[in-house]
């Protein structure tokens, strides 16, 4: 194996566990875009998910129903914490608003695992873990039909929430929210259901995002240290951009992967759990905003 | 139907959370009856309460029985449970929570992991209270002189290490035929990950193996970047030392991903049970573990702690089918330990009948001598092997049987092995231990 093929597949290896990283993100990043609030329960979200849709399954339910059924429960989460978290909350201040995240991550953690228990699930999508044997053949390249599988499901993600966020009343909507939720509202803009609405999305992409990492990995409690994967993702990327998800992600993989092999040796090993923070460190230092986040203009 | 069955099901959850909560009640003793309190350091939630749950649960189940049988002489058993959920910080906050209950102070703690018994070793000597690492922690507190309260029966890290390269050697035609081979030691990137490493590198050194040392930063679900390090490595034999659901199941999967044969791997006994290996799936086929405590249903303790605490509808694990798994498996053997500890104690310091120090439960500790007999009356025979303490060696049998997963259950494909040369694995521990010693002005013990 030549040094220049194996550069190739650390990049290639990179760009795709970026792809998972941006799956998670992507939940970050709705609900930022309706509210300005980082959502810290996001990786609690992922996991709730992941766990109830392979419980629905435990108990008898097919593919499709249990993931009907999962859909219909995050919409029922995002309903009640529209109700029961940030309606009393409406008005308070962001820092406010991210305390409360932090407490809801706590519930549903423990929700999913006094429900459906602590034990670590395999889920099987169908779609082996295994290297592809043609880019073997072709391109002497191990690369896993997981990881590609999960890199089209990003994308046709990324694709559906750019199109709905700009050309459908719905997404105009959540923009005029995002942009001013007082101004929205008095133009008669139905702020509740704009945020029932984003939530039940963001829980969609975390069923979908838990079910990727679910089969990777195995479902299980160390998802909802996902969230801390998204951090960096989405500073590089910006909090409030669709597309800033998937390429802060690719970003932060690839980087991640190229350090930890190349550099890594050179300081004891496990960089790649700190060295996207040292990026994204840079990146708030030079360009605060992420790379496709909105520049924040404020009088002074 | 649906609705039917996932009513059901939120009845059955409603009751298991009872349950839950019940398990954390103390028990039910009788006014006046002598007791003798032990705490639970459970880690019974996040990615390490497969271990938690099946380890700890294993010690309520086997003090039930005892209860349900009258008890260690006489003496009942309390116990209070704290969760650490593996955390060195909280594990120091539990041990404070649980050191004193209705006056009568614990004898013993076991915090099932290493980062949690580097936390609390230093507080054991000041509070007369015995360390049991079973298996894990600090391997140098296995020299009894240095460390007079710790103890790593069964069997410290040294040793297993040991015992897996011998097993290496012995897969490659010998030890002559290990020279210019390559082992990547694969760990989690904590002090539990790097403990085996002086040993390692020292036998490594002297086979002339080329040890290739790379860590995986916590949880460990992303291992992308360590399997590309294999590939490129390309070693004969990888020893996996993870801990956690996280990386456990993954490790297996990655090395899937990058076609490392699975029967080149032997994994750590904490990421060696049922619980890691399912969610692999086929990719966990062939990989090797070793056990310091067998998994299996059929012994005599363990079956009859099914029938009698379980048909009692007193077990402490929801699923019944996890008892004889290998953490359950082990935590019973750790229980067993204190429970023999406690008779010895009583008789030794002529308080049969009655509750013990933790000066004279430290006595008891030591004074284990495990024979097969005593396993076989006992009813765990095979389970764990014969080991005796004394007060310079804490480590027990320091043996390990070699086990592989074939999908299903693991096979034990070897006996209860030492290292090839336990003398040399001993003098590592006298050398780290006296250097501590050394360095915190501790005048070593003499023992007879």
């Amino acid at each position: 194996m030549t040094e220049v093929l194996f550069f190739i597949e650390v990049v290639v290896a990179g760009l795709l566990a970026g792809t998972m990283y941006s799956l998670v993100a992507l939940g970050f990043v709705l609900i930022y875009k309706a509210s300005a609030t980082f959502n810290f329960a996001q990786g609690a979200m992922v996991f709730f998910a992941v766990l109830a849709f392979v419980g629905f399954m435990e108990l008898g339910l097919s593919f499709p129903v249990s993931f009907v059924v999962t859909v219909l429960l995050m919409v029922l989460v995002g309903f009640c914490t529209e109700r029961l978290v940030l309606n009393p909350l409406m008005n308070q201040s962001e820092d406010t608003l991210l305390m409360a995240t932090i407490g809801l991550g706590f519930v549903l953690e423990g929700l999913a695992q006094a429900a459906w228990g602590v034990e670590v699930r395999r889920l099987d999508l169908g779609i082996g873990d295994f290297p592809i044997e043609w880019i073997i053949d072709v391109f002497g390249l191990f690369v896993s039909a997981l990881d590609v599988t999960a890199g089209i499901v990003a994308a046709v993600l990324i694709i559906g929430l750019a199109l709905l966020f700009k050309y459908t009343r719905m997404g105009l909507g959540l923009r005029a929210v995002a942009d001013d939720p007082g101004a929205a509202s008095s133009i008669g803009i139905p702020l509740k259901n704009i945020m029932l609405l984003v939530w039940s999305a963001a829980g969609v992409v975390a069923l979908v995002a838990g079910m990727m990492w679910g089969a990777r990995a195995g479902v299980q409690f160390a998802l909802v240290d996902l969230a801390l994967k998204a951090l960096p993702v989405l500073i590089i990327g910006g909090f409030s951009s669709i597309p800033g998800a998937i390429i802060g992600g690719l970003i932060i993989g690839a980087t991640e992967k190229v350090l930890e092999v190349y550099l890594g040796p050179f300081f004891g090993g496990a960089i790649e759990g700190w060295a996207p923070y040292v990026l994204a460190i840079f990146f708030l230092l030079y360009r605060p905003e992420g790379l496709f986040g909105e520049k924040i203009i404020r009088r002074v | 139907m649906i609705f039917k069955t996932l009513k059901n099901y939120l009845i059955g959850s409603v009751a298991v959370a009872a349950g839950a909560l019940s398990m954390f009640a103390t028990p039910q003793i009788a006014f006046g009856e002598e007791k003798q309190y032990f705490p639970i350091a459970s880690s019974r939630v996040g990615p390490y309460s497969a271990m938690g749950t099946g380890y700890y649960g294993a010690q309520i189940d086997y003090m039930n029985y005892v209860n349900m049988n009258g008890g260690v002489n006489g003496v009942m058993l309390t116990w209070q449970e704290c969760e650490t959920e593996y955390n060195a910080v909280k594990t120091v906050e539990c041990y404070q929570r649980l050191l004193e209950k209705d006056g009568q102070r614990i004898v013993v703690f076991d915090t099932l992991g290493t980062p949690g018994a580097y936390a609390v070793i230093n507080r054991m000597a000041e509070d007369n209270v015995v360390l049991a690492q079973y298996g894990y922690g600090r391997t140098d507190g296995a020299d009894g002189r240095v460390w007079p309260w710790v103890f790593n029966a069964a069997s410290h890290y040294w040793s297993q290490i040991a015992v897996k390269m011998k097993f290496m050697a012995e897969q490659e035609g010998g030890v002559d035929k290990m020279k210019g081979k390559k082992i990547v030691h694969l760990h989690i990137d904590s002090a539990y990950g790097r403990e085996p490493l002086p040993a390692m590198r020292s036998i490594a050194n002297d086979w002339g193996v080329e040890l290739v040392e790379i860590s995986i930063p916590p949880p460990g679900l992303e291992q992308g970047s360590q399997w590309l390090q294999i590939r490129k490595e390309q070693p004969d034999w990888v020893t996996f030392w993870g801990a956690g659901s996280g990386m456990n199941s993954t490790a297996m999967t990655n090395a899937a991903r990058i076609r490392f044969p699975r029967d080149r791997m032997m994994y750590v006994t904490f990421g060696a049970a049922e619980e890691d290996m399912y969610p692999a799936g086929d990719a966990a086929v062939g990989t090797y573990a070793v056990a310091n405590a067998l998994p299996g249903a059929d012994y005599p303790l363990v079956a009859a702690i099914k029938e009698q605490v379980y048909g009692a509808g007193k077990g402490n694990l929801n699923d019944d089918s996890r008892v004889g798994s290998v953490y359950w498996n082990r935590g019973l053997g750790a229980a067993v330990m204190w429970i023999e500890a406690l008779k010895n104690a009583q008789e030794m310091h002529n308080k049969v009948g009655k509750a013990v120090t933790g000066a004279e439960f430290r006595d008891g500790y030591e004074a284990l001598n495990m024979t097969e007999a005593r396993l076989g009356e006992i009813g765990v025979k095979g389970m764990v092997a014969p080991f005796s303490i004394s007060c310079a060696n804490h480590e027990g049998a320091g043996k390990f049987a070699v086990m592989q997963w074939d999908g299903e259950k693991f096979n034990q494909v070897t006996g209860w092995e030492a290292p090839m040369d336990p003398a040399y694995i001993r003098g590592l521990v006298e050398a780290s231990a006296a250097k501590f010693a050394a360095e915190n002005n501790i005048t070593p013990k003499v023992c007879p």
